[in-house]
Order: structure tokens, then sequence, then C-alpha cells
């Protein structure tokens, strides 16, 4: 199953530097890997910790996350906004068992189409590395252990003790 | 006279403070026994699982079930009772969203019960002795319920109708939750019994918290001379009342002690954990990197502090065991 699997990215970039960055990348016609879904954000700072948990359980393998370098915020202090909650949600995330590749932020200004195309494809190696995350199997694969139960109960049958 | 409806309270993981509210009704509950018929209530009174079972499906108005679900058979209970009542009541956090058992999602299986049977410094075992689910001696079988992989929430196991709040839910929400039941004026299913805003909104030092919050450090209580009029967040302390859902009165605020976050999140936020952190780290006063490490060394837990009463309820569940050789957590 895992042969032909793909490392499957969510970014959220930010419509002034990261987003813009990677229209330059497009325009320029710069190659990158395919496994990022872009999702365009206002600012880095909008990004919901809550987004990130989503992404991940909803079967992402990854969350990328960019905005403006420090001090070029469109809104003055979103990023550091961005910067502060990803310091923590980092490290839970790790209590978490969630490895520290797979959830990552960079600065990337409107200039650097380049840094798209690295940052991306680094990401997509190291994703790869650590192989599928498939949070939505794993609930699944959790909660099989109450099958019997269920079925035993719905037919009126005993289980476990009288 | 008509029958008087029928209600059930059982318990399953769970400390017993949930048992604790309802009693706490005090001569209230005299009302509520004039009310209703009580069914089943292991803590209480000498009704036994065959009783139920002998119960027609439906009959009972309502189960009020409180604690988390561990075991396979908290599991068989929580499906028979569901199946044997119109509603089913999830009854304080455990219920309504794992509770304080859930934090053990971070730890697998085989870890708890290593330690809990063969480390902690209180057990002698030297033969490492593990419970059985079944044991045949002379003829005679004993068994023990299966302990599952992780801790649930209610509703990760059967259909909920509604959620009582809190650990545990305060008697004024009891009480509400029962004339609803009784006069049949039940919001739309799905709802949390208790009212929809944040805590901030009902809390006493809801004025002294400023419009713009800037915490150069995060302290702890037990470290902390705590002014008892002042927003804690404002004092430096983390509380939970921005993402926690209101009802209790602000009952550890009057006690002096930062909301712990007890009551869950309100109904536009999924993960309670991550809002509150969106919340805090917004309010750190620093734009610097190191500063700000520095600064949220004052979490230390992040999980235990951010999920204490949801984890199993939150997006992540528990911690994700890596398929690689295990990591351990510090």
């Amino acid at each position: 199953m895992t042969s032909d699997w793909e490392p499957r990215i969510v970014a959220f970039f930010c419509n002034w530097c990261t987003y813009s960055a990677a229209d330059l990348a497009g325009v320029s016609r710069m190659k990158y890997a395919p496994n990022v879904r872009v999702i365009r954000v206002m600012c880095s700072g909008r990004v919901d910790p809550q987004f990130v948990l989503q992404a991940l359980v909803q079967g992402a393998d990854g969350v990328l996350i960019g905005g403006c370098h420090p001090g070029d915020c469109h809104y003055l202090e979103g990023n550091y906004n961005a910067m502060r909650r990803f310091r923590l949600l980092h490290r839970m995330l790790k209590d978490l068992g969630i490895e520290e590749d797979r959830v990552r932020l960079e600065w990337i200004s409107a200039s650097e189409g380049e840094k798209v195309k690295t940052v991306i494809n680094d990401m997509v190696e190291r994703v790869r590395a650590l192989g599928p995350l498939q949070l939505p199997a794993r609930f699944k694969a959790w909660d099989a252990e109450m099958d019997v139960s269920a079925a035993q109960v719905e037919s009126g049958e005993r289980v476990t003790h009288g | 006279m008509a029958e008087k409806p029928k209600v059930a309270f059982y318990w399953c993981a769970s400390c017993g403070g949930c048992e604790e509210s309802v009693v706490d009704l005090a001569e209230g509950i005299l009302d509520v026994v004039q009310a209703v018929d009580i069914v089943f209530w292991p803590v209480a009174l000498d009704f036994k699982k065959k009783d139920v079972e002998a119960m027609a499906d439906g009959s009972i108005a309502a189960t009020l079930l409180n604690g988390a679900i561990r075991t396979s058979e908290q599991e068989e209970m929580a499906h028979l009772l569901r199946r044997k009542s119109q509603l089913m009541i999830a009854y304080g956090s455990c219920a309504h969203l794992g509770g304080i058992p859930s934090l053990s999602n971070q730890f697998d299986r085989e870890r708890i019960l290593k330690y809990i049977y063969e480390e902690a410094p209180s057990v002698v075992n030297q033969e490492g002795t593990r419970p059985q689910t079944q044991l045949i001696e002379d003829g005679r079988c004993v068994t023990l319920p299966e302990f599952r992989s992780h801790v649930r929430a209610l509703d990760q196991v059967v259909d909920v109708d509604y959620y009582l709040p809190g650990c545990p839910p305060t008697p004024e929400r009891l009480q509400d939750a029962l004339q609803a039941i009784l006069t049949g004026q039940l919001p739309e299913k799905g709802t949390v019994l208790s009212p929809d805003v944040a805590l901030c909104e009902e809390c006493p030092r809801k004025d002294s918290k400023p419009d713009q919050l800037k915490m150069a450090d995060i302290k702890r209580p037990h470290w902390t001379e705590i002014d008892p009029e002042t927003c804690f967040l404002a004092q430096g302390l983390l509380c939970m009342g921005p993402a926690t859902r209101g009802g209790c009165d602000a009952r550890c605020i009057e006690g002096n002690m930062p909301c712990t976050g007890c009551f869950g999140p309100t109904s536009g936020v999924k993960d309670q954990g991550a809002k509150m952190l969106a919340g805090l780290c917004s309010a750190l006063d620093s734009q610097n990197e190191e500063e700000i490490e520095k600064i949220l060394e004052g979490v230390p837990d992040p999980v235990g502090t951010l999920y204490r009463y949801g984890l199993a309820g939150s997006l992540m569940r528990g911690r994700i065991e890596s398929d690689r050789p295990s990591q351990e957590k510090e």
C-alpha cells in the first residue's frame, strides 16, 4: 500500500508574501514537487492552530505555513503571532507523537520564488522519509477494537459478565 | 396519577465526583425523586444489570452517564443503556470529552499496564502477574473486562443526545437539565446544556482584563501570590477562561484559582486546546524567538494544560505512536 504512497502536504501561504512567491515560482517555470496543496490566507497570523490539526486529522502528512519575514508583515505583526503560536504548537505536537519535520513555518518574501521551490522540495523529502501519517486510517484502527462488543450488545448477547 | 418518567444514572471511568454532584442538589434531590423514578443508580441504589436488561427498549426517559469509556464492560453498559433510553446524556467532562482519564491517551496500553502492575513504586509483583480477561479454575470461570487501547468520550462509543459539561457539572446545570427533560423543552440534539459563551463573559474579573494582554511571563499558580481581584491572564497566569464555555458561575475564579477548562469549548470551537494556544500565544509580549521560548517555559506540559479535560474529544484524540522505533516522551 505504501509503495505508491506520495506525501500530501497542506500549505497555508500568506497572500502578501509567500503566496506571491509561489506565483513567482510558477510564472518563472520553476519545477518543484507536486505534493503540496496551497491554501491562500490573508496572513500567517490567520492560521489558527486548529487549521493545522484539522489538516493532519483529515489525512495530510505534513503542514507548511509560509509568511512574510519578521518586520515585513502587511498587518504589522500578524507573522509574530504565527511565530509565537508555532513555537508552542510544535512542542505540543511533538508530545503528541507528531514528528517535528511534519509541521514547518517558513518566512518567504514575495521575491523569493526560489525559496518556495527549495523549501517545498526539502519538506517533501523529509516527510517522505518519515512515511505516511494517515490519521484517518489510524483512528479507524483504534476504534476497530469496539466493533465486537457493539455488535454483540445490539443482538442482545452477553459479552463479558452478568 | 400518570407514571413518572424513568431516569438512570451510571458511571464508567470516573472519580465519583459526578455522583457527588447529584447529591449536591441537597434537598433539591427530593424534588427530583418526586418528579422521576430512578430505575438504575449503582452508586446509590440496589438495581442490577439484569434489571436494566429486563426493561423494554426506550423505556427509560433519560440516562445520565458519567465517566469516560475505557473498558469493554463500560462499552457494553453504554450500549445497553443507550438502547433502553430515549435520551442519552453525557454527564460531566469525562463523558463529554474524555476528561482527566483521557490524558492517558498519551501513553500506549502496554506502557500503562507495565507501569501499574510492575513499575509503580508501591507495587511488589515479582512474577509480573497481569490481570487476565478469563480464568478457569476448578471448572469455574471468572472474567474481567478488556482494557481498551484508548480512553473515549461517550459519543465516540454510542449516540449521545445532550451533554452536561463540568468536572463535575454544577447543581444549577443539572437542575436546569432535569427541568428541560421533564417539561420537554429541550434544545436541538447534540447541544451542550450550558450557556454558549466563553467563561470570560461571566467572569467577575472581566473589567480588569485589558483590551490587549501583554504577558511577559507565564507564572504557575502554586508559585504565585495571586491578586484576588485582577484578571488572571493580566497577572501572567494561564487561565483557560477565553477558550472555555461558561455556565459554572466562575466557581474556581471565586476561589482565586484560574480556570482549567472543565466545561470544554463553546460550540464554535472544534479544539479547545488549539484555541487556547492561539489566544495565549497572541498575548505574549515579545517578538524575539528566544524570548518567546523562554516565556513558553511557563507551560511545561502543553497537552496536560490545554487538554486537561478533553484529550479524547480533541482533534488529535491522543498521542500518535510512531510505526518506527518508539521515541520516549520526556
